[in-house]
C-alpha cells in the first residue's frame, strides 16, 4: 500500500511537471495564469497522498492552506497584482 | 475489512491518477487557452476528488474524513470560479487584438 | 532504487528546473508565476522532510503573499520605465553565477557530510515541554524558549510597515493605500470574495489554534487571514482603510506591545524578562498569540497594499 501510494504521488508529480512545462511555455500571460490553479489541484492531491505515505497527519492542514492560498494567488494573477496602474479602464478587467 | 478498504483506496487513487493524466494530456495537446483551461479544471478536479475518495477509507476519524471532503469542496469552488475569471481574461485578450 | 527515492529525485528535479526557469525567463510576469509555483512546490519538500510548520509558512508566504508582492512590484516597474538602460555586464553576471554556484556547492557539501548523529537540541526542547504545557515543540521554541526573537521579529514587521508608509507622496499622507478596486457586483469575483473569506477566516483561526499542539501557529494563521482580507479588497467589496486611523495603528502595535507588557511583567513579578510562571504559561502564551495574529494579519495585508496613494477626503 505504501509503495503504491508513493508511486501515485510520483506519478501525479510527474503530471504536474509536464503540465507546468506546457503552461509556462504557453504563448501569453493568460496561459501562465493557470499555473497557480494547476499546482492548487495537483499539489493538494500530492500533499494528501504524501501525508498518508510518510505518516504526517498534519499534511492535511498544509493541503487546506494550499487550497486557500492557491486560489488567492490565481485571482491575484488574473488581476495582475494589487496595483492597477496599467489598466486603461477604471475598474477590473473581468466582470464588465 | 481492511482488505476492502485497501481495494477501494487503490481503485480510487488509480482512477484519480488516470484523470490527472488525462488533464495533462489535454494541457499538452489542446490548441488554445480556453480548451486547455477546460482540460485543467475539469479533469484535474475530478482527479483530486477521486484521490480524496480513495484516502477516505484510510482516514482515522470522522473529523479527518470531513477535513478531506472539505478540502475537495474548496478545490471545486476555486476551480469553478477561477476558471471563469481566466476565461474572461482570455476572451478579452482575444477581442482587443 | 526504491520508489520513495525515485519520487524524491523527481521532486528535487522539478523544483530545481522550475527555479532555473524562473531565473532564466525574460518577462517579469512569467518569473513571478514561476516563483509562486516554486514556493508552492517547496512546501511539498518541507512536508517530505517532516517540517510541517515550515511547509505551512512556505505555502502561505512564499506561495500566496510573496507572489502578490512581486506582482505589484513588477506592475510598478513596468510603468516606471527604468532609467538604467544598461543591464549588468557579462563579467558581473558570470561572477554572480560563479559565486552562487560556489555557495550552493558549499551548502550541499556541508549537508551531505553531516555526521550521523547530528548535534541537535530537539530532544531537549521536547523534554522541556512541561514548562508551557504545549505539545508543539516549534511553538514552544517560538513563544517560550526564544520568545525574545519572536517579539523582536514583530517589531521588525512594524518597522517594515513604517518604511512602506514613508513612501507616500505628501498629499496622500495618512490616506488609503493602493487603488480602489471595482468589480461587477453580480460577477464571479465578487461571488468568490463573499464566499471564501468566511471559510478562510475559520481555517486561519483553526491553523492558529491548533498550533498549540500540532503544526501551525499565529504566523501562518495571520497570513491566511491577511490573504482573505486582500481578496475582499481585490474584489472591491471593501476599501483599504486610511492609515491614519487610530484603531488600525492600535492593531499594528497590539502584538509586540502585549509581548513587551508580558515580558516586563516577567521581569517585575518573576525571574527574568519574558519568564512565564509555569502555571500561567499556557494562557499567557495564547493571549499573546491572539494579539499577534491580529497584528500579523493587519501588517501583512497593509504591506501588500503598499504606500498610501489616495488622500482621505
Amino acid at each position: 500500500m505504501t509503495e503504491f501510494l508513493t508511486a501515485a504521488v510520483g506519478f501525479i508529480l510527474a503530471m504536474l511537471a509536464l503540465g507546468l512545462v506546457s503552461i509556462l511555455r504557453g504563448p501569453g500571460d493568460t496561459d501562465r495564469m493557470m499555473a497557480a490553479q494547476l499546482i492548487g489541484t495537483g499539489g493538494i492531491a500530492a500533499l494528501l497522498l504524501l501525508g498518508t505515505v510518510t505518516g504526517v497527519p498534519a499534511a492535511v492542514d498544509v493541503a487546506l492552506t494550499l487550497a486557500l492560498l492557491a486560489t488567492f494567488a490565481s485571482i491575484a494573477f488574473v488581476k495582475k497584482g494589487l496595483t492597477n496602474l496599467e489598466a486603461d479602464r477604471t475598474g477590473s478587467m473581468e466582470d464588465q | 475489512m481492511s482488505l476492502a478498504r485497501d481495494i477501494i483506496t487503490i481503485a480510487a487513487v488509480s482512477a484519480g491518477a488516470f484523470f490527472f493524466l488525462a488533464g495533462t494530456v489535454g494541457l499538452l495537446r489542446f490548441p488554445d487557452t480556453l480548451t486547455r483551461l477546460h482540460a485543467l479544471t475539469k479533469a484535474d478536479n475530478l482527479g483530486l476528488g477521486l484521490v480524496v475518495l480513495g484516502l477516505l477509507p484510510q482516514a482515522g476519524t470522522l473529523r479527518d474524513g470531513l477535513k478531506l471532503i472539505s478540502i475537495w469542496l474548496l478545490g471545486l469552488l476555486a476551480g469553478a470560479t477561477v476558471s471563469q475569471l481566466i476565461a474572461r481574461t482570455a476572451r478579452q485578450g482575444e477581442t482587443t487584438r | 532504487m526504491s520508489i520513495a527515492a525515485v519520487f524524491e529525485i523527481l521532486l528535487a528535479a522539478v523544483v530545481l528546473g522550475l527555479g532555473i526557469w524562473t531565473i532564466a525567463v525574460r518577462e517579469t510576469y512569467s518569473a513571478t508565476v514561476g516563483f509562486v509555483a516554486y514556493g508552492l512546490l517547496v512546501a511539498l519538500i518541507w512536508v517530505r522532510l517532516d517540517a510541517v510548520d515550515v511547509a505551512l509558512t512556505e505555502a502561505a508566504i512564499g506561495g500566496g503573499l510573496g507572489g502578490v508582492l512581486l506582482l505589484s512590484a513588477a506592475a510598478r516597474l513596468r510603468d516606471a520605465e527604468p532609467m538604467a538602460a544598461e543591464a549588468p555586464g557579462k563579467v558581473t553576471r558570470a561572477s554572480a553565477a560563479a559565486l552562487s554556484v560556489l555557495i550552493a556547492a558549499t551548502l550541499a557539501g556541508a549537508v551531505l557530510h553531516l555526521p550521523d548523529s547530528t548535534p541537535t537540541l530537539a530532544p531537549t526542547v521536547v523534554a522541556n515541554a512541561w514548562a508551557t504545557g504545549l505539545a508543539n515543540p516549534v511553538t514552544n521554541v517560538l513563544m517560550a524558549f526564544r520568545a525574545m526573537d519572536t517579539m523582536l521579529e514583530k517589531v521588525v514587521l512594524l518597522l517594515a510597515i513604517i518604511g512602506v508608509w514613508s513612501l507616500a507622496p505628501d498629499n496622500a499622507w495618512g490616506g488609503h493605500p493602493g487603488p480602489r478596486h471595482q468589480a461587477d457586483p453580480d460577477g464571479v469575483l465578487v461571488f468568490l470574495a463573499r464566499l471564501l473569506p468566511p471559510i478562510g477566516i475559520v481555517v486561519g483561526i483553526y491553523i492558529f489554534w491548533t498550533g498549540a499542539n500540532h503544526p501551525g501557529g499565529a504566523f501562518q494563521g495571520g497570513a491566511i487571514l491577511a490573504s482573505m482580507w486582500l481578496l475582499a479588497i481585490m474584489a472591491g467589496l471593501t476599501d483599504t482603510p486610511p492609515v491614519r486611523r487610530r484603531w488600525l495603528r492600535f492593531i499594528l502595535v497590539a502584538g509586540p506591545g502585549l509581548f513587551l507588557v508580558v515580558g516586563l511583567g516577567g521581569l517585575w513579578f518573576g525571574a527574568a524578562f519574558l519568564a512565564y510562571p509555569p502555571a500561567q504559561a499556557k494562557p499567557l502564551i495564547l493571549g499573546i498569540e491572539v494579539a499577534m495574529i491580529l497584528t500579523i494579519a493587519a501588517t501583512l495585508g497593509l504591506l501588500l497594499t503598499g504606500a498610501p496613494e489616495r488622500s482621505v477626503k
